[in-house]
């Protein structure tokens, strides 16, 4: 008995199609049908953010989203981020900052640090802890993540307004 | 002599000389761009995937295991339960020749007749996918019947207590003690005696990489693959061929990125044992990967203790005595080869120990019960015992109304006491404690600090100042583990080849998963050889392909692979200088390497690329005199000798605010001053602190593994069990004192464990400064809001 569906997605700018069974995760299909290795899977239940990917525009959790509910839609992960040098900015602010140790959170803090990017405005430090909140590190501590994306919205956008924080 | 001065040759300020500098990882760009590597990314032709079925009780006797149904399952490959593995495997031993009286009894990879915690393996399900060994896992019909269960240490203690072996006839695991100097005159002295009950809560290491394994097994070569998320890949290749019957060289392991380890990946678990033996069953890879829930379950505890403890103080302000009686629960096992007793002998030798009274008394018993095992973590018994002593520190300086800054200064062992063997039994080539405390106060404005707490408290806002000197053995030799007769290198080792191109590889025993040793490793080869740090390639985490070595652990990365690096860079800077010698015919002292380049030992004049030195002793050897034979290839071994451990030292500092009415607590402000000696690069260095400090901060505010009674733990999920997050945690302010070690010419100390030693016994000092002065106190981490408000009276 087949019980997989057929889908047809974009990833990283790529048509696939691909037969998927009903349950399976975003995530585990892009590791294990298409070799996507670089999201990654660190609780399975929505908490720790290392499955990060983006999916029509906007970050979510591969690990929430079934792959069928990508039938049809535009997925993007690290890999697709990296080719089109969208945050290579936020990479290398990464390398220079050590704001990776293991290295095993980086690509999901990455994604989620793009979708503040892509919101096109500077931020205090305090906000980008909150927006980042979602993602665990148990490596870094994140002083080295904020710092990064900090430098990063500063040097997109100017200093952010003074108000909070 | 004081050990204070050490070898000042490191840190030189010399812009070309690669030690100290602050570079970055160059393996960091692979993990921006999602080429890291870890296990569970690998697949291999035929693989299939193991999948254990695990004890939902504490404690139980297996009475029937009906495998048949899972059989059938789609995609099965095989079930196989403890007794079948039991036949190629042999169950764990653990055995201390330092503690004969540790009580043990062998653990089965799976269990046999019966499960003693939540969470054991009892079967393993294989499958074409994983979601396929899940679904069958289901179908595994275990009859079970329960055992009356022991989850409180105090209570496994107790003499009525339900055994956790019951072959043991006890569970008190071990008893350790020390009896220094006369503490009962101490107390009878003392015109202040403090004393307070500590509960450390039992927590684990969540790193974010799950443990996975894939095992190979070739059954036509007898030879076994593995790859592993571990710390300790030779340690592990040594265990798997003992215990499943292999020559030591049919063994490789090899450990690609690991997504974090913190010690919970550096001892062998059960499972992988099976997982390796699953492939021996299949004659195909296996691979097994925990999910969070049985992470929570199956991966190493740590803390858990229950410690009694008072301080003896004269009037004047001097530590009189100090006596600590501490009860440790660590689970159903003794973790192997280890044994988890270490977490207590650090809680046993290191309390006190920045302090120079003579007088010190202490027990430690080490007790089973039907949980989780639990054992060596990141500080391993470090945290507990400073937070003992720093608590009963500051609540003597409250008690006497004394400045707790200038109460720590009195007491320290002084500068010209070291060598110091403190009453404990443990001995510390030097502590720079004064020397913290001095450059905290440079980095801290603590009176300020002080100001702004009394004026707020005005206002009815709580803010707490607490501040914390840890104390750390790391870098251990074999006076631990060589004496303890387990198998746990203290040596390291490393090869050094200079290669055709005249770039150089070091291949080296110890591992990196993430701390930077690799970059540390490559600027002390770059350093003493004379190259760029850029010319230097560090591989590392194959047990097959570099020479043996622990890997990581007790701190040990920069000390002890440093110094082999240093050794064996060395060496093969002789080598080359005498092949260069040869060819200009100079004295090899004339010369020397520098940047890539042989230049004139004095003046500095550029004489030849090393490029061209390398060429000539690869594959023009024609041209030099017939009894030169370039030595391009370099081994070297280290073993730690002089010293028994190397010690750190730092002190802490936390400032924070306590919500009365809701229990909360808003760290504002964490500091560390720490002194691991030669800082080889402070951005790695620097990071490592933040990103321990933090793990402490989560202990000491956040994590717990919340057990019932039963022995069944409450909150194993990501969404339950709290860890520390982006928003919850400040900058942390950072500096160094720096003082290397003598026992070493490179001076590097250590400093994995600096941050996680001393940040609990700092929060819960600024806690109790925080909720003094209305009222309360509290000896419990984490302090939860609910704590808080129980120690505030309010519920
Ligand atoms: S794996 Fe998806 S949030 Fe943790
Ligand atoms: S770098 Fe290891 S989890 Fe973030």
């Amino acid at each position: 008995m087949d019980d997989t569906i057929e889908i047809t997605l974009t990833v990283n700018g790529e048509t696939v199609t691909r037969r998927t069974s009903p349950r399976q995760h975003l995530v585990d299909f892009l590791r294990g049908e298409l070799g996507l290795t670089g999201s990654h899977v660190g609780c399975e239940h929505g908490v720790c953010g290392a499955c990060t990917i983006r999916l029509d525009g906007r970050a979510v959790r591969g690990c929430l989203t079934l792959a069928v509910q990508a039938d049809g839609a535009r997925v993007e992960t690290i890999e697709g981020l990296t080719e089109s040098s969208e945050i290579s900015d936020l990479q290398r602010l990464f390398v220079e900052r050590n704001a990776a140790q293991c290295g095993y959170c980086t690509p999901g803090m990455l994604l989620t640090a793009a979708e503040l990017v892509a919101a096109g405005q500077a931020m205090p430090r305090a906000a980008i802890r909150d927006f980042m909140s979602g993602n665990y590190c148990r490596c870094t501590g994140y002083q080295a993540i904020i710092d990064a994306i900090e430098h990063v919205l500063e040097a997109r956008f100017g200093a952010p307004a003074k108000e909070e924080g | 002599m004081s050990g204070k001065a050490g070898a000042s040759s490191s840190n030189s300020t010399n812009p070309t000389n690669p030690i100290g500098q602050a570079i970055p990882r160059a393996s960091v760009r692979r993990l921006v761009t999602g080429r890291g590597r870890y296990t569970d990314d690998m697949t291999f032709a035929r693989m299939v995937h193991a999948v254990f079925v695990r004890s939902p009780f504490a404690h139980a006797r297996i009475l029937s295991i009906d495998t048949g149904e899972a059989a059938r399952a789609p995609g099965v490959v095989r079930v196989v339960t403890g007794a079948e593995v039991a036949e190629v495997c042999k169950p764990f031993q653990v055995r201390h020749a330092g503690f004969p009286a540790l009580k043990v009894t062998p653990q089965h990879v799976l269990a046999v007749d019966k499960a003693s915690w939540q969470g054991e393996a009892v079967a393993a399900v294989v499958a074409e996918s994983r979601a396929e060994a899940e679904d069958a896992a289901e179908l595994v019909m275990i009859e079970w019947g329960e055992l009356p269960a022991v989850a409180d240490a105090d209570a496994a203690l107790a003499p009525d207590a339900p055994l956790v072996h019951q072959e043991l006839g006890t569970n008190e695991a071990l008893a350790l003690t020390v009896d220094g100097g006369d503490v009962d005159g101490a107390f009878a002295d003392a015109d202040v005696v403090v004393e307070e009950e500590f509960r450390f809560a039992r927590h684990t290491g969540v790193t974010l990489e799950p443990r996975c394994i894939i095992a190979d097994y070739d059954p036509s070569t007898h030879a076994l693959a593995v790859h592993q998320s571990h710390q300790a890949p030779h340690e592990m290749a040594d265990v798997y061929a003992r215990h499943l019957g292999f020559p030591g060289h049919n063994v490789r392991v090899v450990a690609p990125d690991v997504g974090g380890a913190f010690g919970l990946k550096l001892q062998p678990y059960a499972d992988e044992i099976a997982t390796c033996a699953l492939s021996m069953l299949l004659g195909r890879p296996v691979k097994y990967t925990a999910d969070r829930l049985e992470s929570f379950v199956t991966d190493i505890h740590a803390r858990g203790h229950h410690v009694k403890a008072r301080m003896a103080v004269s009037a004047d302000g001097d530590i009189l005595g100090l006596e600590v009686d501490d009860v440790y629960g660590i689970g159903a096992y003794s973790q192997f080869p280890r044994t988890s007793v270490f977490e207590g002998v650090h809680v046993l030798r290191m309390s006190g120990v920045a302090y120079k009274h003579t007088n010190y008394r202490a027990r430690v018993r080490v007790a089973y019960q039907n949980k989780a095992l639990s054992g060596h973590y990141r500080g391993v018994g470090m945290p507990i015992a400073n937070t003992v002593t720093e608590r009963l520190v500051d609540m003597a300086t409250t008690e006497l109304g004394l400045d707790p800054v200038a109460f720590r200064r009195r007491n320290y062992v002084p500068s010209e006491a070291y060598p110091h063997t403190a009453p404990t039994g443990f001995s510390f080539e030097y502590m720079s404690l004064g020397e913290c405390l001095d450059k905290l106060e440079e980095l801290v404005d603590i009176p300020a600090l002080r100001a702004e707490r009394d004026s707020l408290r005005a206002d009815g806002v709580y803010r707490g100042i607490g501040i914390a000197t840890f104390t750390e053995t790391t870098a251990i030799s074999p006076e631990y583990y060589g004496k303890a007769e387990i198998r746990v290198a203290a040596q390291e080792s490393c090869v050094v080849r200079l290669e055709p191109s005249g770039h150089v590889r070091c291949l080296i025993g110890m591992t990196d998963q993430g701390q930077g040793t690799a970059t540390g490793i490559a600027q002390v080869v770059a350093a003493t050889l004379g190259v760029p740090v850029d010319d230097v390639e560090v591989i590392s985490g194959d047990s097959a392909a570099t020479p043996y070595g622990a890997g990581a652990f007790a701190s040990r990365g920069a000390a002890i692979g440093g110094e082999v690096a240093l050794q064996a860079s060395r060496a093969l800077k002789e080598n080359i200088l005498a092949v260069a010698a040869a060819i200009l015919q100079e004295e090899p002292a004339a010369l020397d390497l520098s940047d890539g380049r042989i230049v004139a030992a004095a003046g500095g004049t550029a004489r030849m690329e090393l490029a061209e030195i390398a060429d000539i002793g690869h594959f023009r050897q024609n041209i030099l005199p017939p009894d030169v034979q370039p030595q391009f290839t370099v081994a070297r071994h280290h073993v730690p000798r002089a010293l028994p451990h190397l010690s750190g030292n730092g002190i802490q500092l936390s400032y924070l605010e306590v919500d009365p009415g809701l229990g909360a607590v808003k760290l504002l402000r964490h500091a560390v001053v720490h002194d691991c000696g030669t800082v080889i690069n402070p951005l790695l260095v620097h990071e490592q602190i933040r990103g321990g400090a933090v793990q402490g901060i989560g202990s000491a505010l956040y994590e717990e593994s919340v057990y019932n009674n039963e022995g069944q733990m409450l909150n194993a999920s990501l969404a339950d069990y709290l860890v520390p997050m982006a928003a919850e945690i400040p900058d942390i302010e950072i500096a160094d004192v720096i003082t290397p070690t003598r026992s070493s010419e490179l001076g590097a100390k250590g400093v994995g464990e600096a941050g996680v030693t001393g940040a609990s016994p700092a929060i819960l000092n600024a806690i109790n400064d925080a909720i003094g002065p209305l009222g309360g106190r509290l000896a419990e981490i984490p302090a939860t809001p609910e704590r808080i408000l129980r120690a505030l009276g309010v519920v």
